[in-house]
């Protein structure tokens, strides 16, 4: 397709089919990308970072980091009018990112991102839908679950070190009081003895466990339901035009 | 609830001598005692004799009562127990009652008259309170929260459209039986046996173990219920003392107005004494011993102020718990805490059982209950009818608005987990006879509705759960990963709530946490504690469970090893 001009409205639906996102849901959400990057094409860290409610979120970082991740695109800047090459399937409803494995290697972070990764970060969110079976469950339980374990794995390397680990349990316990760093490093230190312990049982005294591999990940956080708890509602209606003198939130 | 007869409840213990008027719990203004009456503590007087040993019966009579009855009610649980087959299968509860049936035969056969009775009194003082207390404090806020617009749709919606169904209807039929009565009194007798119970959700729930989010709908709706059955009870029987031609329009405005003056009200003393509760445990440092009994006092105040004021009492303990549960369990210390959790759940299980037994012994007493076969399969009838069209009905709607859909499977069980049990039983006796001519034919409904619903639902709940293959809960303590990432997670949603601009579930909730951790927790928690965070709360109390694991796998070994071997423990087994 090149790099022909195509209508937005052929784009969102075309994002509509690939994301599973009504066109709707994905007109606000456009409308809330223009809010954030002032109106240009693509948004930095920096316009993130500026969100007001999000100052007090002790895990700020990775999650804006989340967004910005070059393993989970293509490229990391699409073109505005380009129907982009995306090597990824779909099924009926969500993405399947199962391709991302074969861009492992490429490590480190964009510095723009467009609309469309937007979307894409922002579809992991979305809730399961009565009509899904047990496969699509699950393989919607594993993309959350891959996301989640992304956004830990702050270097991209595939395993969550004990080092990353700390710094997660140290932004959590950041902002409550006088938590030392040790209280951080022992809580991390005994997570990670649960995961080896759970995952690698006939780990002798003196073998040195690496990091948490997503298998692992995927297995220490079986008992919470991923699948139906981690989303969040999409707006259908349009309510931008309701919130008066918040445009800048 | 309403008016009822106090005095009954109050025993006058006079010295021996006297004659006593040591009420026992019947019903009817009778001479008391099984048997023995009001003999005098000094029969004869010899004359100035010293008797060595005397009959103080008079003078212990009414705790000596009270103390055998909890005895044989336990007693009955070890009993049920032996047989691992036989508990399986059949619900405590069910055995209960079937004890009760024949303990209530004993009674009237030995006695010609039914001596004990479920009273309405004891029930909603003592008995009723102590396992909604219970329930309301340890209820998991979380859930109850996330699920609250469910709760609240099938408790005030829900209840009020079986009510008034089955009163109408129940009006419609009445050709069909001997039933006199008018359109206010099967309104009336609609209201109050359309009401899911939490005692006979409790005692039937808790035995089949379905999924978290199911048990909390279930569970919650019965206990937010309690303002809509308060008030229906209250308008109706006003509206039948007055006569149903004087009854105004003002009347149902005024009827309105006084549910959400119920609720609201009884929602917010309850949350009041949270606060005091709160607040006090903050400083019981010096005074650990007694730490246990502020929480009692307080969650049992909070009850009996909302009766005071004629607002929900249920609904009063339930906030009073779920508000001052995270408060003070980290106020109070260790022991305290495991105090409180044993004593409630006691007294609870005690209380569950009392009423069981009583139902079962109420319903042998016949000459409070009047037969008619049109009204009771009448009734049944259209409580699971229009249970059921009620909970699909309103799953329709909710589903348009949650983020996790109820199948037909959770309908499913949300219909046939509508038990009916003591409160209604409670309510229908509480009616005045005199007012409510068909008072009699009520009771009897009442009775069998109760039963069929808490013994043959109750023995086929777990069959069908099964047979569903509804998800049950796991049940498991969660673990130091578990509690990272739930934390997380929870700040995830947020921030992507955040970036995305809407303001929703989450980030209300992050909201609220901030201003908890801004004002509420200052206010409320104790200076040591404040400044520690959960999750350092959570790792310690992972790291004691996990230590008394250890410690006890250890000494289970070593005894194994013992017996194993039968020598003694010096035996050096590493």
């Amino acid at each position: 397709m090149g790099a022909s001009q195509t209508r937005p409205e052929h784009r969102h639906q075309d994002l509509a089919d690939r994301t599973g996102f009504s066109l709707e849901q994905i007109k606000n959400l456009h409308k809330r990308f223009q809010q954030l990057s002032g109106d240009e094409d693509t948004i930095s860290k920096e316009n993130l970072e500026s969100i007001p409610t999000l100052a007090n979120n002790p895990i700020r970082k990775q999650i804006i980091g989340a967004f910005f991740d070059k393993s989970a695109f293509a490229e990391c800047l699409l073109a505005a009018g380009g129907a982009p090459h995306f090597p990824y399937r779909h099924q009926r409803g969500f993405i399947l990112f199962g391709l991302r494995n074969q861009h492992r290697g490429e490590a480190g972070s964009c510095d723009q991102i467009g609309f469309e990764q937007f979307l894409m970060v922002m579809s992991h969110f979305r809730p399961p839908t009565l009509k899904m079976t047990a496969e699509e469950k699950e393989a919607m339980r594993r993309e959350k679950l891959r996301f989640l374990f992304n956004m830990h794995d702050t270097d991209n390397d595939g395993t969550i070190t004990l080092v990353e680990y700390r710094k997660v349990v140290e932004e959590l316990l950041s902002k409550s009081g006088s938590i030392g760093q040790e209280a951080a490093e022992a809580i991390a230190d005994a997570a990670m003895l649960e995961v080896a312990s759970t995952n690698v049982p006939t780990m002798g005294p003196d073998d040195f466990y690496e990091g948490i591999t997503f298998e692992h990940f995927e297995q220490i956080l079986k008992g919470l339901e991923m699948e139906s708890r981690m989303h969040i509602r999409f707006l259908d209606v349009d309510t931008t035009t309701m919130r008066c003198g918040k445009s800048t939130s | 609830m309403c008016h009822w007869d106090t005095a009954q409840l109050r025993p006058e213990r006079g010295r021996h001598g006297a004659s006593d008027v040591a009420v026992a719990r019947s019903a009817v203004e009778e001479p008391p005692g099984p048997g023995e009456g009001e003999e005098d503590g000094n029969p004869h007087h010899h004359g100035g004799g010293y008797r060595v040993v005397q009959w103080e019966w008079s003078y212990v009579q009414t705790p000596y009562i009270i103390a055998t009855w909890l005895l044989l009610a336990s007693v009955a649980k070890i009993l049920f127990h032996f047989s691992q087959r036989f508990t399986t299968v059949v619900p405590e509860s069910c055995m209960l009652i079937l004890l009760g049936l024949v303990l209530g035969g004993v009674v009237l056969i030995a006695n010609e008259k039914q001596l004990y009775q479920l009273e309405p009194a004891l029930f909603f003082l003592f008995l009723l309170p102590t396992i909604v207390g219970d329930a309301g404090y340890f209820m998991p806020a979380r859930l109850f929260f996330d699920n609250l617009g469910a709760i609240l749709t099938y408790a005030v919606v829900g209840t009020l459209w079986n009510a008034f169904c089955t009163g109408f209807c129940l009006y419609a039929a009445k050709l069909l039986g001997r039933v006199q009565a008018d359109l206010m009194d099967f309104l009336l007798f609609g209201a109050l046996i359309s009401a899911v119970d939490p005692v006979a959700v409790l005692a039937v729930f808790e035995e089949v173990h379905v999924n978290d989010t199911l048990f909390i709908i279930v569970f919650g709706e019965s206990l937010v219920n309690d303002a809509v059955t308060v008030v229906l009870y209250k308008v109706y029987i006003s509206f039948v003392e007055v006569g149903v031609d004087n009854v105004q329009t003002a009347d149902y405005f005024k009827g309105v107005a006084s549910f959400l003056i119920v609720s609201i009200g009884g929602t917010l003393v309850g949350l009041v004494f949270a606060l005091i509760l709160g607040f006090i445990t903050r400083f019981t440092k010096k005074v650990r011993i007694i730490e246990p009994l502020f929480v009692f006092l307080l969650v049992y105040l909070a009850y009996l102020t909302a009766e005071l004021f004629s607002l929900s009492a249920i609904l009063s303990m339930t906030f009073c718990g779920i508000g001052a549960n995270k408060y003070v369990e980290a106020n109070i210390s260790q022991k305290s805490r495991t105090t409180v959790k044993y004593t409630m759940k006691t007294l609870a299980s005690i209380a569950e059982t009392i009423i069981f037994i009583f139902l079962g012994i109420s319903a042998v007493d016949k000459s409070k209950w009047a037969w008619d076969t049109g009204l009771v399969s009448c009734t049944l009838v259209f409580i699971f009818v229009f249970r059921a069209a009620g909970v699909i009905g309103q799953t329709w709607v909710l589903n348009r608005f949650r983020l996790v859909p109820l199948d037909k499977i959770d309908q499913v069980v949300m219909s046939y987990g509508g038990l009916r049990g003591a409160v209604a039983f409670a309510l229908v006796v509480l009616l005045d006879g005199k007012q409510v001519k068909a008072k009699d034919y009520f009771v009897a409904t009442t009775i069998v509705v109760v039963f069929f619903t808490v013994m043959f639902q109750g023995l086929t709940i777990k069959p069908l759960v099964d047979w569903l293959k509804v998800p049950r809960s796991t049940n498991r303590k969660p673990t130091i990963n578990e509690e990272i990432h739930e934390r997380a997670f929870d700040h995830t949603l947020a921030a992507v709530e955040d970036i995305a601009g809407l303001q929703g579930y989450h980030h209300w909730r992050d909201k609220w946490e901030q201003f908890d951790k801004n004002y509420l927790s200052k206010l409320l928690l104790r200076k040591s504690v404040y400044r520690k965070s959960e999750l350092w709360e959570a790792y310690q109390k992972i790291n004691i469970r996990d230590a008394i694991s250890v410690i006890d796998q250890v000494m289970m070994t070593s005894q194994i090893c013992d017996d194993a071997l039968r020598w003694p423990t010096d035996v050096d087994m590493y």
